[in-house]
């Protein structure tokens, strides 16, 4: 368990310094220069060479890379270009907002999920079954920007029960909760579905039936249990996915998390927000990848870490 | 008020430029009460020497103050910090008397120490601010600028109020400049307590000072109880926030949540808020100080060549374009907008004929067509634009490809000159101050022409050039409008050659909620976008 651990951290450290070389890499070929936007339309070609050399920009691409990464060492992810402000300060204002709609987002997208997945197993092959799985593929594929502004005119403008974009209370997390949520929750419905469909198959439950358990104690005691093991194990890798949703849906929403800070950084070749929220997002998704195979062990004693 | 009165007499008499009378307050105005103001995108930095976007613009001006300023809701300049102020007959010395008791928002008074300091600090290349080049006129600006010393030569205190600014060059638009954010005049112990974080730590002596920032959510402004500007401002508060998207703004102005949707009715949203007369009547039309031109690139195939940049020019259907926009703009004729002085009323730009633009063509010897790129920002409307342009291009055998690209990229094209043609949509050019040399330098002179520079065109003529600077040299306020003529004649000789297609001077509307009070021109005030803080009102 010891060496696993430690293989596993080391994979991890070396996943993320790769992602951070890439996207540097890839922030330095683009073709627009930072300094011209911080120079502004007015500068002179001497005013934009000072800042170029006052920000360490007219360096190679290994000293900047290096410096980078040795600030990074110390926890230093650097001062944004155009707020001026330190990148690390900047995420860590936004980082509980969007921690706390991917908690929800997350129970919301089981919640719904594993229950139609129960559902449309026990009704396997009859019309519920069938609408539901078409119902979980539209919620898979529809544009989340699309489904963001639908639910918002329809619960806030039209008939008023939450607060049109916003945060700080419970009713603004439910509508962009559950936006990121119906997106997860396709996929969570066609796992459970599928996983539960196998457990039902199995010896096991045959005997729990024979031995004159009641349906309704044969599902939640012994089938869900079994059938929710790869489901759980998914969360991990969803977060990956939700840094993807997050973007779009904190736009429309309003929702002062990370993602509307890296779609304005973006926009605006921040190139010090864009390393930050990348790296901590790759953060996120590694850490909840390695997490997720810590724990897998626990759920189903059948898996064991080498 | 009589020293007032007599610098604004004084400044009349030398009449250089317009200089407003004193403003006149607005009767019906209430003091007290709050707004919300919402924006999509965070605000950047409230650092006068760094700030320069449209959204952060109005708000460090309603933090900070500079020597001078603008009459509200008008392009006439006034004094501002300066209680009063000489410039001496060449136009290389002025001499800024300031007002006493004016106190910062730390309560500390304000002197002419300060004012050193500050314009010391926005050209000092350490603190990478976007508009050092304006201050290019003074005397020493290069020392520093190059970082040989760090206080500028030309800006001296002579007494505990009064600074004597001396300028390398005679500079007609001097008095503007200092009027700019930029000028603003900020407190050396409070800099140099809050270090880089200045901007997030703002202290001036505007009327209102930051009470409150939560970092991607919003920001709280409070009345400055001590503001020199007797009376002012009415508002006790304003909320900016932000991450609020146009559409989500309106949804909520409509909700009577929010006052202004600081980012406009969104297009979509546009036709249908003007076909309702309730809506339409919280909408504030005006102008601005802007236009949109095509650029042709004089240095690359086929636009080396003056006729098809002519042709180009009689090819485009503004009309046409302004309808994609929803009717929010005017077609242009020349770089200037009508309301900037300097404009020549008179001329009636490139009529759209498209058999005369074939026939140029022809002459140019592009019978059979050609083929170019035309790059335009990807933010709408800017896309559709383009393909307007593109297909009445193609009535003249030029097949335009577009390229579609982020808005840094599309500056990084135009800078190195690797452009054929932009549409400067999103992008350029609206005028830092109304004066006619803001329209050339940067976008039309050689200086701009340069690696980088905003001259996409890269049109650069020696002889305008030493035009505008003998125009510019104007400071005798009896030759005001000889300096405006010429001005007027280096813009058609610019038209002649063509290195722009002109397109349209956009419009702008404001919308606001039902409660707001205040004169319509503080709501498309020139200066102030989208609204002059410091003197609108609630009426309940």
């Amino acid at each position: 368990m010891g060496a696993y651990l430690l293989r596993r951290l080391v994979q991890s450290a070396l996943i993320l310094l790769g992602v951070s070389f890439i996207t540097y890499v890839l922030l330095f070929i683009l073709p627009a220069d930072p300094v011209r936007q911080i120079a502004g339309r007015s500068a002179t070609a001497a005013t934009v060479e000072s800042i170029r050399r006052e920000l360490g920009l007219d360096q190679p691409f290994v000293v900047q890379y290096g410096r980078y990464l040795w600030n990074l060492l110390q926890l230093d992810l650097g001062r944004s270009y155009l707020q001026r402000s330190e990148v690390s300060e900047l995420i860590a204002a936004r980082l509980p907002a969007t921690l706390l709609l991917m908690g929800a987002a997350i129970l919301c997208e089981l919640l719904i999920g594993i229950t139609l997945g129960i559902v449309a197993a026990l009704w396997r092959g009859r019309a519920l079954d069938q609408g539901l799985m078409i119902l979980s593929f539209v919620a898979v594929s529809a544009p989340q920007f699309v489904v963001s502004l639908l639910l918002l005119y329809v619960f806030a403008v039209q008939l008023g029960w939450f607060p049109i974009g916003g945060y700080g209370t419970f009713e603004h997390l439910v509508l962009p909760a559950l936006t990121l949520g119906l997106l997860g929750s396709g996929w969570y419905a066609r796992m459970m579905r599928s996983s539960m469909i196998d457990v039902l198959r199995a010896d096991f439950i045959r005997t729990a039936r024979a031995i004159g358990l009641t349906r309704t104690r044969v599902i939640l005691r012994h089938a869900l249990p079994n059938a929710i093991l790869p489901v759980i194990a998914m969360i991990g890798i969803d977060i990956g996915i939700f840094m993807g949703g997050i973007v779009v849906v904190e736009s429309v929403f309003g929702w002062p998390g990370i993602g509307q800070l890296a779609w304005q950084a973006i926009q605006r070749v921040d190139i010090p927000i864009i390393m930050g929220v990348t790296l901590v997002s790759a953060f996120a998704i590694v850490a909840g990848n390695l997490l997720a195979d810590l724990v897998a062990p626990f759920i189903d004693p059948r898996i064991k870490l080498r | 008020m009589n020293r007032l009165l007599a610098s604004t007499a004084l400044a009349l008499a030398l009449g250089l430029p317009a200089v407003a009378q004193e403003y006149v307050p607005d009767p019906a105005a209430t003091m007290g009460g709050g707004i919300v103001v919402t924006y999509k995108d965070d605000v950047a930095t409230l650092d006068p020497a760094i700030g320069y976007d449209w959204q952060n613009w109005s708000m460090i001006k309603s933090l900070f103050d500079g020597l001078m300023d603008y009459a509200p809701g008008t392009t006439e300049l006034r004094p501002g910090l300066a209680d009063s102020y000489t410039i001496s007959e060449d136009g290389l010395v002025y001499t800024f008397t300031l007002r006493s008791g004016v106190m910062f928002h730390n309560g500390r008074e304000m002197t002419a120490e300060d004012v050193k300091y500050s314009l010391d600090r926005v050209t000092t290349p350490a603190t990478l601010s976007p508009g050092a080049g304006f201050f290019a006129s003074i005397a020493g600006f290069d020392a520093v600028a190059s970082g040989e010393t760090d206080s500028l030569s030309g800006v001296a205190v002579t007494g505990p109020l009064e600074v004597q600014i001396t300028l390398a060059r005679p500079d007609a638009t001097f008095l503007h400049v200092m009027a700019l954010n930029f000028a603003s005049v900020v407190p050396r112990e409070a800099v140099e307590a809050a270090g880089d974080d200045f901007g997030r730590q703002p202290v001036g002596t505007g009327a209102f000072s930051l009470a409150d920032w939560t970092l991607g959510q919003s920001l709280t402004f409070v009345r400055n109880e001590n503001y020199w500007r007797e009376g002012l401002p009415y508002l006790d508060q304003i909320t900016f926030e932000v991450g609020q998207e146009p559409i989500v703004a309106l949804l909520r102005l409509q909700n009577g949540e929010v006052d202004v949707p600081g980012d406009g009715i969104p297009p979509a949203k546009f036709q249908e808020v003007m076909d309702d007369p309730a809506q339409a009547a919280q909408v504030v039309q005006g102008g601005q100080l802007h236009t949109g031109y095509l650029t042709m690139n004089v240095n690359l195939a086929p636009f080396d060549n003056v006729a098809v940049r002519q042709a180009v020019n009689m090819a485009i259907n503004k009309d046409r374009i302004i309808q994609i926009i929803n009717g929010r703009a005017d077609p242009a004729t020349q770089p200037l907008p009508d309301s900037m002085p300097g404009y020549t009323a008179d001329y009636a730009g490139y009529a759209y004929d498209v058999e005369a633009a074939r026939a140029l063509m022809a002459e140019a010897g592009f019978a059979d067509g050609v083929e170019t790129e035309l790059f335009v920002m990807n933010t709408d409307p800017n896309p559709r634009i383009a393909q307007a342009i593109q297909a009445d291009l193609a009535e003249i055998g030029i097949t335009a490809n577009i390229q579609n690209l982020a808005q840094a990229n599309v500056i990084e094209a135009g800078g190195a000159g690797t452009a054929p043609m932009i549409w400067s949509g999103g992008m350029a050019w609206i005028a830092d101050f109304p004066d006619p040399a803001n329209f050339y330098a940067p976008i039309l002179g050689c200086a701009g022409a340069g690696d980088g520079g905003w001259n996409w065109s890269k049109y650069c003529r020696e002889d305008l050039d030493a035009m505008a600077a003998a125009a510019d040299a104007i400071v005798d306020p009896a030759m005001a409008e000889e300096r405006l003529a010429a001005w007027s004649e280096i813009y058609m000789a610019v038209m002649e050659d063509a290195p722009w297609a002109p397109v349209f001077n956009e419009l702008r509307y404001t919308m606001r909620s039902p409660r707001m009070g205040g004169a319509d021109a503080l709501y498309v005030d020139p200066v102030s976008i989208p609204v002059n803080y410091d003197y609108v009102y609630v009426t309940e």
